[in-house]
């Protein structure tokens, strides 16, 4: 028994150390809308005891309380670890939460405040003869602007777009390629009076007029190069074999590029174009400078003034009346709806587009 | 239809690396070639090297001959696209378009190329699909995407589409690495009757499969990490599994190697 002998002073039975349960103590699944509740009590209570007015205040204390109460609770009750696991959870929680906020208050003033004066007659019909601070008139000749604003916008920068993708991804490389991708990524910050002004400079070079068309050129400058970005990314994502597997085939390779990997892309490129007319919807300024704005429907972006919905919103904005922030409201309101239709709509292609997997 | 390949002194590069050197060999035409050897020797880029594949990859570039038949690959005035029109290829993983149907999938090297009728395109999809053994298990699904098959039945779809361009032809990197027993002994079967018709070259990690498909098998080597890739020798399977007359191929066939 020579290992007894070996063990000598510590033949005593190991200690058994700490318990090696798989049950541990653990909080009941309901346990963080409890501390949510808590710690929005004990914000209230704090705030009105300190008296504070600003509701904003109220929620930050209850948020803070809400990751500290999370955090000491679980790990008294549970361990560590559940406790950096609940704080990390908590966190996220409330940055969503602080996210969303605005968002919703955003959408919830707009409609409540947009349906006053939405109504057929305020689509249909023109500011033509309607004094601003008194009721009536509509918003058609802005729908129409910014509709035909952004579709010319939209038909020059694709096609650039696209083409400049295509060429950074599937042939450009030395020199020209990082130049192009160093200013496609100068461009993308562009402030928008800064291409309004650019045109507007031309414009008053050659002589020519304020029209849709030069403020939708001024969008096409801000819309390019996050078209160039998005459709950039979507290509890269193409597996490499798809287009090796075409090339093997003896197909040229603009054809791969047309048939094989655009198509492949396709679903992403229409979301990005899609995300680029939303962000183009909303700019006033290069509007303001160079399609000048108007009460009255024209619908020819070639010539003469137009209107368009965020120029409309400012306008009505600045007359002061009842009536006027009403129409700025309604006009805001169709505004979101067009982005929000136009994502729809880049969804639904994204998804009927998207390659397929089903057997 | 078939042709021979003859290769000499082909080295290939990527960028400043020199991947493979010195390849000189024969292939004859309506039979199997198998390439053996270690990972990172260069049996993919040779293969690539025989359609002009390997140029696609960025820095790749070729010294060398390579006659099929009469005509050099790399002569000057060949387009690299005839080639791969006449040299077909089938690679690792199979890869069909995820955004077409079986049917377009197969159709796809004849659309692409715009070079055919109408009318001839559902007989050679179905000629096709039958010379890949696939057409009985697809035939009521046409028009459902290619990417819902079994990997499998995807790999026999390349095929499928491989040989609906007629090459004269057809490479294959290691098409069954990605497949279990059965769907390899289906595409191993495929081999044994598609090469009364083509020139076929296939590489392969497993050893098993060069002894039961190829009637040739080479055998590639590198001296050392970093080192180009060479041919060791090449000579009739049996011989090369059962007494190959270099070294280096017997210790590795027996797993001796390294």
């Amino acid at each position: 028994m020579s290992h007894a002998v070996v063990s000598g002073p510590k033949a005593a039975p190991p200690s058994p150390g700490p318990r090696r349960s798989l049950n541990s103590r653990s909080l009941p699944r309901w346990a963080p809308l409890g501390f949510a509740a808590v710690s929005v009590l004990l914000g209230v209570g704090i705030s009105l005891a300190a008296g504070w007015e600003s509701r904003v205040q109220w929620g930050l204390v209850s948020a803070l309380l809400f990751v500290l109460v999370s955090y000491v609770v679980t790990s008294a009750v549970e361990n560590r670890r559940q406790a950096t696991d609940r704080l990390a959870t908590s966190l996220v929680w409330v940055c969503f939460i602080l996210a969303v906020i605005p968002l919703l208050s955003l959408i919830w003033v707009t409609v409540s405040r947009g349906v006053k004066a939405l109504d057929g007659y305020f689509l249909t019909h023109s500011m033509a003869g309607v004094p601003g601070f008194e009721a009536g008139g509509g918003v058609y000749h802005a729908i129409v602007g910014t509709l035909e604003q952004v579709g010319l916008a939209t038909l020059v920068s694709v096609p650039v777009g696209l083409l400049t993708a295509v060429y950074l991804v599937e042939y450009g490389k030395g020199a020209l390629a990082k130049a192009v991708t160093f200013f496609v990524d100068v461009m993308t910050g562009i402030p928008s009076i800064v291409a309004g002004l650019f045109l507007l400079s031309i414009m008053l070079m050659f002589d020519l007029q304020p029209s849709g068309l030069m403020g939708a050129l001024a969008l096409a400058i801000l819309m390019i190069p996050v078209v160039v970005r998005s459709t950039e990314e979507m290509l890269k994502l193409v597996p490499n074999e798809l287009r090796e597997a075409s090339l093997a085939l003896g197909v040229p390779k603009w054809r791969t590029i047309v048939k094989v990997v655009i198509p492949t892309a396709l679903g992403g490129i229409t979301t990005g174009v899609m995300l680029a007319i939303a962000r183009i919807a909303g700019e006033t300024a290069p509007i303001m400078l160079l399609v000048f704005g108007t009460q009255l429907i024209n619908a020819n972006p070639f010539d003469g003034a137009q209107s368009s919905l965020p120029f409309y919103i400012w306008e009505q904005y600045r007359v002061g009346s009842e009536a006027s922030y009403d129409r700025a409201w309604a006009a805001a309101l169709v505004l979101i709806a067009f982005v929000m239709i136009l994502n729809l709509v880049a969804r639904g292609i994204a998804r009927w587009k998207a390659p397929q997997t089903g057997r | 239809m078939a042709k021979r390949i003859d290769v000499s002194g082909l080295t290939a590069y990527y960028g400043s690396h020199k991947a493979i050197e010195d390849i000189s060999m024969t292939v004859e035409p309506r039979s199997v070639t198998a390439f053996i050897g270690p990972s990172g020797c260069g049996k993919s880029t040779f293969l690539r090297t025989l359609n002009r594949m390997h140029e696609v990859t960025p820095g790749g570039r070729v010294e060398g001959k390579v006659m099929l038949d009469d005509e050099n690959l790399y002569g000057s005035g060949v387009d690299p696209v005839t080639v791969r029109r006449t040299v077909g290829m089938v690679f690792q993983r199979p890869n069909p378009f995820p955004t077409m149907s079986i049917f377009d999938n197969v159709a796809a090297g004849l659309r692409l190329n715009g070079s055919y009728k109408k009318s001839e395109l559902a007989d050679v999809v179905e000629r096709s699909l039958k010379g890949a053994n696939l057409w009985n298990e697809v035939k009521d699904r046409l028009n459902k995407p290619g990417s819902g098959l079994s990997g499998g039945q995807q790999q026999r779809l390349c095929i499928a589409r491989a040989i609906a361009v007629e090459p004269d032809v057809l490479l294959m990197d290691e098409p069954c690495s990605a497949l279990d027993p059965i769907s390899t002994l289906a595409i191993e079967d495929l081999i044994g009757e598609l090469k009364e018709r083509f020139t076929i070259v296939i590489v392969t990690h497993n050893m098993q499969q060069a002894a039961r498909v190829s009637d040739r098998t080479a055998f590639f080597n590198l001296a050392a990490v970093g080192q180009p890739g060479r041919l060791i020798e090449i000579d009739d399977t049996e011989r090369i599994f059962a007494n190959p007359s270099v070294q280096a191929t017997e210790d590795y066939i027996s797993g001796r190697f390294g």
